[in-house]
């Protein structure tokens, strides 16, 4: 009963309209979400923000064990003193942003009808600090993680709520599934085959996430990385990983990609920054 | 170091997470090619009054940002435990934590 009144939220925050007879935003969610129930009967879905927590106790007990002294506390608060450090202008993030930039990651990435193109929190971050004559960042890692990563943190508990406002905005949800789902570099994987198919298996060591819930915690401290970064710093090393060679942070693909894959999280709730191996 | 003492079920549990490099002193500088001074916890105490209550001796391959948990008797809500470490370059840390 609380999933669909749940389901029924989460659709209702993003009715589209669409002239195509098939593959239509709005039914992909439910369909992924019907996959997922049955792949985790004894999950709820809003859970799988935890990711492999929600399913693995022992990974579970050593993750809440780690959240004792949570390892992203030190990047929330240089994010903090980032985001509120006035540019050399006297001006500051606060006014390129709705709310002041506070609890307004679950809306983000967006799609810019003027450009028609995706633009993600990180890109904004970036032509903020452009229109106000600052040099833009480098993608990842470092300052620009550690400034989403506070954001993330303003966020925590609202619902993910991408939106598809016109045709344009579908083409570029499109190109992202279609990236999902495609297969790339000498391993020939796509991201569907670990985080849809074998979700929830192991993968040597590690146990794979489902990629419904999976952007909900990022920018992610990673022990891998030992520091925060983005989720397309985890694109670029995914890519990597499977002997592909990775797109540039930001580039086309990649923001389409993380349009797709937050919009199938619609109505799941931020969590981010989290912690991850 | 951070450090929580809670005290429950007729013991007092302590985790605690100490921030320190822990450099084997094997690893090389990528930049130039040099050896990373060793620099390491070599001792980490708890005192509960004049009682040592945890005693650490660590050697080189404990990693970097060691947490430990531990438990000990004798304890109650409101006393004040000191932890200490100590590394092979002669630097400390101390702090103090009251149990809750």
């Amino acid at each position: 009963m609380k999933r669909r009144i749940y389901l029924t939220l989460a659709l209702a925050s993003c009715i589209t309209v669409t002239t195509s007879t098939f593959a239509d935003p709005v039914s992909d969610n439910e369909t992924i979400r019907s996959y997922f129930s049955d792949k985790f009967p004894d999950i709820a879905l809003e859970d799988l923000v935890d990711g492999v927590y929600a399913i693995d106790k022992d990974s579970r007990d050593q993750w809440l064990q780690i959240e004792e002294f949570p390892p992203y506390e030190e990047a929330i608060s240089k994010g903090e003193k980032l985001f509120t450090t006035p540019f050399t202008n006297g001006k500051s993030y606060a006014g390129c942003f709705d709310n002041g930039g506070i609890s307004i990651k679950q809306n983000y990435p967006y799609f810019d009808t003027e450009k028609s193109q995706v633009v993600t929190l990180e890109q904004a971050v970036n032509n903020c600090r452009i229109e106000n004559g600052e040099q833009p960042l480098p993608y990842g890692k470092g300052a620009i993680a550690y400034i989403t990563s506070y954001m993330a943190s303003t966020s925590r508990g609202e619902l993910i709520n991408v939106t598809i406002p016109n045709d344009a905005a579908k083409a570029a949800y499109e190109e992202g599934k279609q990236f999902f789902y495609s297969r790339r570099g000498q391993l020939n994987m796509a991201c569907a085959t670990c985080h849809m198919a074998n979700a929830g298996k192991r993968l040597r060591a590690d146990i794979l996430s489902p990629a419904l819930g999976q952007v909900s915690h990022f920018p992610a401290f990673r022990f891998k990385w030992d520091d925060v970064g983005t989720i397309q710093r985890r694109y670029a090393g995914c890519n990597t990983q499977i002997r592909a060679k990775p797109f540039e942070l930001q580039s086309a693909q990649y923001r389409n990609l993380e349009y797709f894959h937050t919009y199938m999280s619609n109505g799941l709730a931020i969590n981010g920054p989290g912690t991850r191996k | 170091m951070k450090v929580k003492a809670k005290f429950e079920n007729n013991k007092v549990e302590v985790k605690l997470l100490v921030k320190h490099p822990m450099d084997t002193g094997l690893q090389k500088d990528k930049k130039n090619g040099d050896l990373i001074p060793a620099k390491y916890i070599q001792e980490l105490s708890c005192m509960h009054g004049d009682k040592l209550v945890f005693l650490a001796n660590f050697g080189r391959a404990v990693s970097k940002d060691p947490y430990l948990a531990f438990s000990f008797s004798g304890g109650k809500a409101g006393d004040t435990l000191i932890l200490k470490w100590f590394d092979n370059l002669g630097d400390n840390e101390e702090t103090k934590v009251v149990i809750k």
